[in-house]
C-alpha cells in the first residue's frame, strides 16, 4: 500500500459511515484516504489529538479495527477533460458502465476505475503558436468533443509562461500536448500539458470577475420562461413534497433548456429515474442543435442505496464539471435532485460525529454550506484570453479580450411532509433567486407543473432583456396575466363563501379567463410529443391570445352581451388546444388565431346590435 | 468444533478461529456492551449465549479499541453480565436460498417454521444485499395487471416497480394487497411468452423452465397472527402456495429480527429473479413495524433523534430495502415490490409514509371516508399516484387512450369533489347544469370505477366503464382528451340530444 506514499494509520473505531484513525500524523483536513485491506475510499473531516475522523464513502461491512489507513496526500478531486460529456458517474467520479464491466451488476466495495476514457484517442488543434505567451485560462488548443461542444484545453491555474511545443493530432488523455515554459523564481522549467486536469472538488474554480444576471436562461417551460424566470448564472429551487412533480420539472429542464452543458446530478433519488434519462436522452434531440442531449449531458446517479457520504461528495463533483465548461465559455445547467438528500447526509455525518445539532437534526454550519454551494453558480467573465481564432465564436459576449461563461444551478428540494418551513427549504431560499412552489393541491388535480403562481417568485431583474429580446409589450402582458390569476384567488373566496350566484358577470368573466390562463395556458405536459417544449414566441402568442379574448370579451360584456354566449364562442375550444399546435408554425397560426377571435366578437357584436 | 450454528444466518468456516468473550459490561434495551475485544468486524454477526445456554443472534453496530456495541435480534431479556458469552462469528448476516424454499414457510431470519426439512442451499447470500448498478437498470416499463381499476387505470403498476399502500388502522390494506398478489398471478400467467419475458438462449439452455414464471415473496413483519393467516389461506385459496415464499415474523417475535425480515425477503427475491428469471412480486407488511424497531434501536444507542423521535438516517436505511427492485438489462427475472404501511393517525405526513414516498415510485392511499362509504378497495386516487405509469401504458400495452383517460377521471373527479364541498356550504340548488353533472359523475365514479369489489377487471373493461362514465359529459368539457379519441369512444348521448334542443 505504500504505492500512495503516505503513513499508515490503523483503525481504532468504526460507527457506520463514519471511522477514526490512529497515527496518520501527516493528513490533512479533507485529504483523501484509503481505508482498510480493501482500500475503501475516505475523506478526512476532523482532526482531533492524534485521532483522525475519516467519512467513508463506501459500505464498511466487514471494516476491522486494527487494519490499515493510508493518506493519498490528495483532497478530493474531479479529473476533467474530454470524455465527460455522456457519460454516468457516482457520486466520486467513477463511471458507473466502467464499474459494470468489472463488477457486474451490482455495485461492490473498493474498486477504483479511471473517470476519463483512458485508451481513446482525441484529435487535437493547437491554437496557440510556439512562443507566445500564456497566461492560466487561456485556450491553447481544442478537440470536438461532441457533435455540439468543442472542448477547450485550457491553461491550468498558476501557469504562466511561452509555449514551447504544441503537438497536433491524436492523443489520449494523460499525453502532453503543449509544453510550457513556466517562469518564476527567476528560473524556467517545462511544463507538461495533457488534455486533461484535477481539481479538488470542494474548490471553486477561479474566473477574473462575476457578472450581474441580466438574460433568462431559457427552460422551454412555459410558466418558468414566462412568470418566474431563471438568470443565466442565476440559482433556483424546486420545493416540494413527494408527488408534486420535483423530478419531472427537473427532467424538462435538462431536455429543454438553452444551456450547452448540462449536468443532472442525481442524488440519494431513484434508480429507475436515472435509467429514464440513461435510456431516454440518447433518443431525445437537444431542440437548438438536433444532436442527442446525451452529447451535453453529464450524468451522476448516486442513487438513495448507495453510500451516503458518496452523495454529500456528488453534488461538489458535479459543481466541478459544470464550472470547468463554464470556463471554456459555456452555458452551463447544473440540476440536483435532491439537495434534501444531500442535507440529511451532512446530517448523518454530523450525527455521527457527535456534533451538537442544530435545528431538527442538522449541523449548525448547514446554512454556510448551502450558500457557498448555491454562491459557486453564476455568469462569469472566465479567466483567459477570447477564443482563439478561427473556432467559431461559441459562447456568448464574447468580445472585447475575454469570454464569459455560465453555471446556473437548480436544486429539488424535498421538504418533510411538504412543509416549506423545514431548514432546508430556508436556507436555500436565502441562497436563490428564485422559487418554483411546488404546490400539493395542484398535483393532486394534475396541473402541471403544479408551480404554485402566489408562492413562486423570481428576484432576478429581466425585464430590459423581455423587451429588448423578446417583445416590447411582453412585460405588460405579464402583469396583466398575474394580476388576473390573483383577482381569482380573491374571487375564489368569496365563492367559497356564498356560492357563483353572488358574484357579478364581469366576476365570473374574470373566473373564466383565469380558468383558461391556468388550463391552457400554465398546464403543460412533460410528456406531450409538441407541448413539452414551449419556446418563447409560442408562449407570448399563446398569452397574447387569451388576453386579446379577455380585452374583447370585457368590451362585449358592457355592450350587453352574456357571457353564456361568449363562452360558447367557437374559439374557447381552439384557444385551449393552442399547445398541441406544432413549434414551427405556432407563431403565424396563433396571430392567426387572434385574428379569429378579433372576428368572432365582431360578429357576435353584430348579431347582438341587429336583434 | 464444525457443528452448524443455530441458524441459517449465520456461516460459519470451520477452519476461522472464533473469539469469545465473558466480558459484558452494560445490557441497555437490545443492545450489549462488550470490552476488550479484538479484530471484530463492523456488521459481523454474533452469537450470544445466555446463562440458560439459549443462543441468539446479534449483529456488531460500533465497534473501537475497547469496546463493540452489538444489537441482539432476539431481544436481551434474560442475559446476564456474568455468565452470558459472546462470540463473534467473523462473517456477515447470510441467508441460505435456493428454488426449494417456493412454498415454504420461514421466520424473520430464514428459519422453516413449517415443521419441513431444512432448505438446502444453493448458495447462501449476504443478506444487505449490494446495489443494483445505476447504468444497468432498464426502466420498467410492462404493464402489470391487477385486475383493480383504480390502480389499472389509473396508478399503473408495472414490473421492477416500488409502490407502497398507504394504509390506516382498520382499512383493508392486507385485503387489497391479497387479492392484487392473486390477480396479478393469473395475468402473469395469460401473458406468459410476451416479448418481455424472453430468456438469452446461454441461460435458457443452462436452466430448462419455462419462461419467466411468477413468484411471490411475502414479508410479515411484525404483523398479528389474524393477519398472517388471512394471507396464507388468501395463498392457498388461490392455489399460489407453492410458488410463495414466505418470511414470517409476527408481532410477538423479537422486535429487532425485524430489521432482518425484509432484508432476508429481499434476498430470496433477488435470487430468484435474478438466478432463476422469475417475476417475483415482493409484499413486505407492515413496514411501520420495521419503522419501529428502527427508532428502538436507534434510542437504545442514545443516537441523535430526528423526526419524532426517528433516526436520522431512516430515509437511507428505507432507500436501502426499497431499491432493490428493478429489472436489470439482459435479465429475465424482475423483483416488484408492493408495501404495506399504516399512517399513524392517518397522517399522510409521518415520517414513515414521507420518507417511504420519496423512495417508492408513487404511493396507493386508501381512504377512511371511501371504507365508510363502503367502498372497496377504498383507493383514494386523488393523492395516489405510479410514477412509472407513463412507460407501461399506452399503444401496444394498454390502449392509445389510456394517458387521456385518467388525466380526465382525476380532473373531472377533483372538481366533482371541489362541488361536493361547495354544495355543502351553499345546497346542490345554486349549482348550474354542467357542475351537476359533474357532482353526478363524482358519485358514479367513486361507486362503480372505485368501488368494484373483490372482482377481477381486465384493463379493457376498466377503460371501457371510464367511457361510459364519461357519456353523459358533453365532449367540450373533456379538455384532456384529443378529439380522435372523443371521436372513437365518446358515445355523449345526453350530451347531442341537449345541444339539438
Amino acid at each position: 500500500m505504500s504505492e500512495w506514499g503516505g503513513r499508515k494509520g490503523t483503525l481504532v473505531r468504526i460507527a457506520g459511515p463514519v471511522v477514526g484513525a490512529a497515527g496518520l500524523d501527516e493528513v490533512r483536513l479533507h485529504d483523501v484516504v484509503r481505508v482498510g485491506e480493501v482500500g475503501l475510499i475516505g475523506e478526512v473531516i476532523r482532526l482531533a489529538g492524534g485521532l483522525t475522523t475519516i467519512q467513508v464513502y463506501e459500505d464498511t461491512n466487514g471494516l476491522k479495527v486494527g487494519e490499515p489507513v493510508v493518506g493519498t496526500g490528495s483532497p478530493l478531486v474531479a479529473e476533467l477533460g474530454p470524455g465527460l460529456l455522456g457519460r454516468v458517474y457516482d457520486g466520486l467520479q467513477r463511471p458507473l458502465e466502467d464499474l459494470a464491466a468489472v463488477t457486474g451488476n451490482f455495485l461492490e466495495r473498493g474498486v477504483a476505475a479511471s473517470a476519463l476514457p483512458l485508451e481513446r484517442r482525441w484529435l487535437f488543434t493547437p491554437r496557440v503558436k510556439i512562443g507566445q505567451r500564456v497566461e492560466p485560462g487561456d485556450v491553447l488548443g481544442v478537440v470536438p468533443e461532441s457533435q455540439t461542444i468543442e472542448h477547450r484545453v485550457m491553461v491550468p491555474p498558476n501557469a504562466h509562461g511561452r509555449v514551447a511545443a504544441a503537438y497536433e493530432g491524436e492523443f489520449t488523455v494523460r499525453e502532453p500536448v503543449i509544453v510550457i515554459e513556466l517562469e518564476g523564481n527567476g528560473q524556467t522549467h517545462r511544463r507538461e500539458i495533457t488534455l486533461s486536469q484535477k481539481w479538488p472538488v470542494r474548490q471553486p474554480r477561479p474566473y477574473r470577475n462575476k457578472l450581474d444576471p441580466d438574460r433568462p436562461l431559457i427552460t422551454g417551460t412555459r410558466i418558468i420562461d414566462t412568470f418566474f424566470p431563471v438568470a443565466r448564472g442565476g440559482a433556483a429551487i424546486i420545493p416540494g413534497g413527494f408527488g408534486t412533480g420535483k423530478t419531472v420539472t427537473e427532467h424538462s429542464l435538462a431536455r429543454w433548456s438553452e444551456a450547452d452543458v448540462v449536468v443532472y446530478v442525481g442524488c440519494g433519488e431513484r434508480g429507475n429515474e436515472m435509467t429514464e434519462v440513461l435510456e431516454e436522452f440518447p433518443t431525445l434531440e437537444d431542440p437548438r442543435h438536433g444532436a442527442p442531449l446525451m452529447a451535453r449531458t453529464i450524468l451522476i446517479a448516486n442513487t438513495s442505496n448507495m453510500p451516503v457520504a458518496a452523495r454529500e461528495a456528488s453534488i461538489y463533483t458535479g459543481v466541478t464539471m459544470a464550472e470547468y465548461y463554464r470556463d471554456m465559455g459555456y452555458d452551463v445547467m447544473l440540476l440536483a435532485d435532491s439537495t434534501s438528500r444531500w442535507g440529511e447526509a451532512l446530517r448523518e455525518i454530523s450525527g455521527r460525529l457527535e456534533e451538537m445539532p442544530g435545528e431538527e437534526g442538522y449541523p449548525a454550519y448547514l446554512a454556510a454550506r448551502l450558500s457557498e454551494f448555491y454562491e459557486r453558480s453564476g455568469r462569469v467573465v472566465c479567466l483567459g484570453g477570447p477564443l482563439p481564432q478561427p473556432s467559431a465564436s461559441q459562447g456568448e459576449g464574447v468580445g472585447g479580450g475575454s469570454r464569459t461563461g455560465s453555471v446556473t444551478v437548480v436544486g429539488a428540494v424535498s421538504p418533510p411532509g411538504g412543509d416549506f418551513s423545514e431548514p432546508m427549504t430556508q436556507n436555500s431560499l436565502r441562497a436563490v433567486g428564485t422559487f418554483w412552489a411546488l404546490d400539493y393541491d395542484l398535483s393532486r388535480r394534475r396541473h402541471f407543473p403544479s408551480i404554485n403562481w402566489t408562492r413562486s417568485y423570481t428576484l432576478y431583474n429581466l425585464r430590459e432583456w423581455y423587451a429588448a429580446e423578446a417583445a416590447p409589450d411582453w412585460n405588460d402582458l405579464m402583469r396583466e396575466a398575474m394580476a388576473l390569476l390573483q383577482r381569482e384567488v380573491e374571487l375564489l373566496e368569496i365563492v367559497q363563501l356564498v356560492g357563483p350566484d353572488a358574484l357579478a358577470e364581469s366576476q365570473r368573466a374574470v373566473l373564466a379567463i383565469a380558468r383558461m390562463l391556468r388550463e391552457d395556458f400554465l398546464q403543460q405536459s412533460a410528456y406531450h410529443d409538441i407541448d413539452r417544449f414551449c419556446p418563447l414566441p409560442k408562449a407570448y402568442w399563446m398569452l397574447h391570445a387569451i388576453l386579446e379574448f379577455h380585452h374583447l370579451a370585457t368590451t362585449a360584456l358592457e355592450a350587453g352581451i352574456s357571457l353564456e354566449r361568449i363562452s360558447a364562442l367557437p374559439v374557447v375550444a381552439e384557444i385551449a388546444r393552442m399547445k398541441e399546435r406544432p413549434v414551427a408554425e405556432a407563431e403565424e397560426d396563433l396571430k392567426e388565431l387572434a385574428e379569429r377571435i378579433k372576428a368572432e366578437f365582431e360578429s357576435l357584436a353584430h348579431d347582438h346590435s341587429t336583434p | 468444533m464444525t457443528t452448524r450454528p443455530p441458524d441459517t444466518l449465520t456461516r460459519r468456516p470451520p477452519t476461522l478461529i472464533t473469539k469469545e468473550y465473558r466480558t459484558l459490561s452494560r445490557i441497555a434495551g437490545p443492545l450489549v456492551f462488550v470490552e476488550r475485544i479484538q479484530g471484530v468486524a463492523y456488521g459481523e454477526i454474533v452469537e450470544i449465549t445466555g446463562p440458560d445456554g439459549e443462543v441468539r443472534l446479534g449483529q456488531v453496530l460500533e465497534v473501537n479499541q475497547r469496546l463493540g456495541v452489538v444489537q441482539v435480534f432476539a431481544g436481551t431479556s434474560g442475559l446476564d453480565l456474568a455468565r452470558t458469552r459472546v462470540r463473534f462469528t467473523g462473517d456477515v448476516a447470510r441467508l441460505d436460498v435456493s428454488l426449494s424454499m417456493l412454498g415454504r414457510a420461514l421466520n424473520g431470519s430464514g428459519q422453516p417454521i413449517d415443521g419441513g426439512p431444512p432448505i438446502i442451499p444453493e448458495t447462501s447470500l449476504d443478506i444487505n444485499g449490494l446495489p443494483i448498478n445505476p447504468s444497468v437498470r432498464t426502466h420498467p416499463s410492462e404493464f402489470i395487471q391487477t385486475g383493480v381499476s383504480a390502480i389499472d387505470g389509473l396508478n399503473t403498476l408495472t414490473r421492477g416497480q416500488k409502490l407502497p399502500i398507504f394504509s390506516g388502522a382498520g382499512l383493508p390494506a392486507s385485503e387489497l394487497a391479497a387479492q392484487i398478489a392473486s390477480q396479478a398471478q393469473v395475468s402473469a400467467e395469460e401473458g406468459a411468452g410476451e416479448p418481455g419475458n424472453r430468456v438469452d438462449i446461454a441461460s435458457a439452455s443452462l436452466r430448462p423452465r419455462a419462461p419467466a414464471q411468477f413468484a411471490v415473496v411475502f414479508a410479515a413483519i411484525g404483523i398479528t397472527h389474524r393477519e398472517t393467516s388471512f394471507f396464507i389461506d388468501q395463498f392457498r385459496a388461490g392455489g399460489a402456495m407453492d410458488r410463495t415464499v414466505l418470511f414470517v415474523n409476527r408481532a410477538d417475535d423479537p422486535t429487532i429480527e425485524r430489521l432482518l425480515t425484509p432484508r432476508a425477503a429481499l434476498t430470496a427475491a433477488e435470487y430468484l429473479a435474478f438466478t432463476h428469471d422469475r417475476h417475483v412480486l415482493v409484499i413486505l407488511t407492515d413496514m411501520t413495524n420495521y419503522c419501529e424497531a428502527l427508532r428502538e434501536i436507534a434510542a437504545a444507542r442514545e443516537e441523535v433523534p430526528g423526526r419524532r423521535g426517528y433516526p436520522g438516517y431512516m430515509y437511507s436505511d428505507l432507500a436501502s430495502l426499497y431499491e432493490r427492485a428493478g429489472r436489470i438489462r439482459g435479465q429475465a427475472g424482475s423483483v416488484t415490490q408492493l408495501v404495506i404501511l399504516t399512517m399513524p393517525d392517518d397522517d399522510i405526513t409521518h415520517p414513515i409514509p414521507d420518507l417511504t414516498g420519496y423512495i417508492t415510485e408513487g404511493q396507493i392511499v386508501l381512504s377512511r371516508d371511501l371504507h365508510r362509504k363502503g367502498i372497496y378497495p377504498p383507493i383514494d386516487v386523488l393523492p395516489s399516484l405510479s410514477r412509472l405509469m407513463n412507460a407501461g401504458i399506452g399503444e401496444g400495452k394498454t390502449r392509445a387512450d389510456h394517458r387521456a383517460v385518467a388525466d380526465q377521471l382525476y380532473a373531472l373527479y377533483a372538481q366533482g369533489r371541489d362541488l361536493r364541498r361547495l354544495v355543502a356550504i351553499i345546497g346542490e340548488a345554486a349549482l348550474s347544469a354542467e357542475d351537476r353533472r359533474v357532482l353526478a359523475f363524482a358519485e358514479r365514479f367513486e361507486a362503480e370505477f372505485i368501488g368494484q369489489g373483490a372482482v377481477n377487471r381486465s384493463i379493457e373493461e376498466t377503460l371501457s366503464l371510464a367511457w361510459e362514465l364519461f357519456a353523459p359529459v358533453p365532449a367540450g368539457s373533456l379538455k384532456r382528451i384529443p378529439t380522435k379519441f372523443i371521436q372513437k369512444y365518446h358515445r355523449g348521448k345526453g350530451n347531442y340530444e341537449e345541444t339539438r334542443k
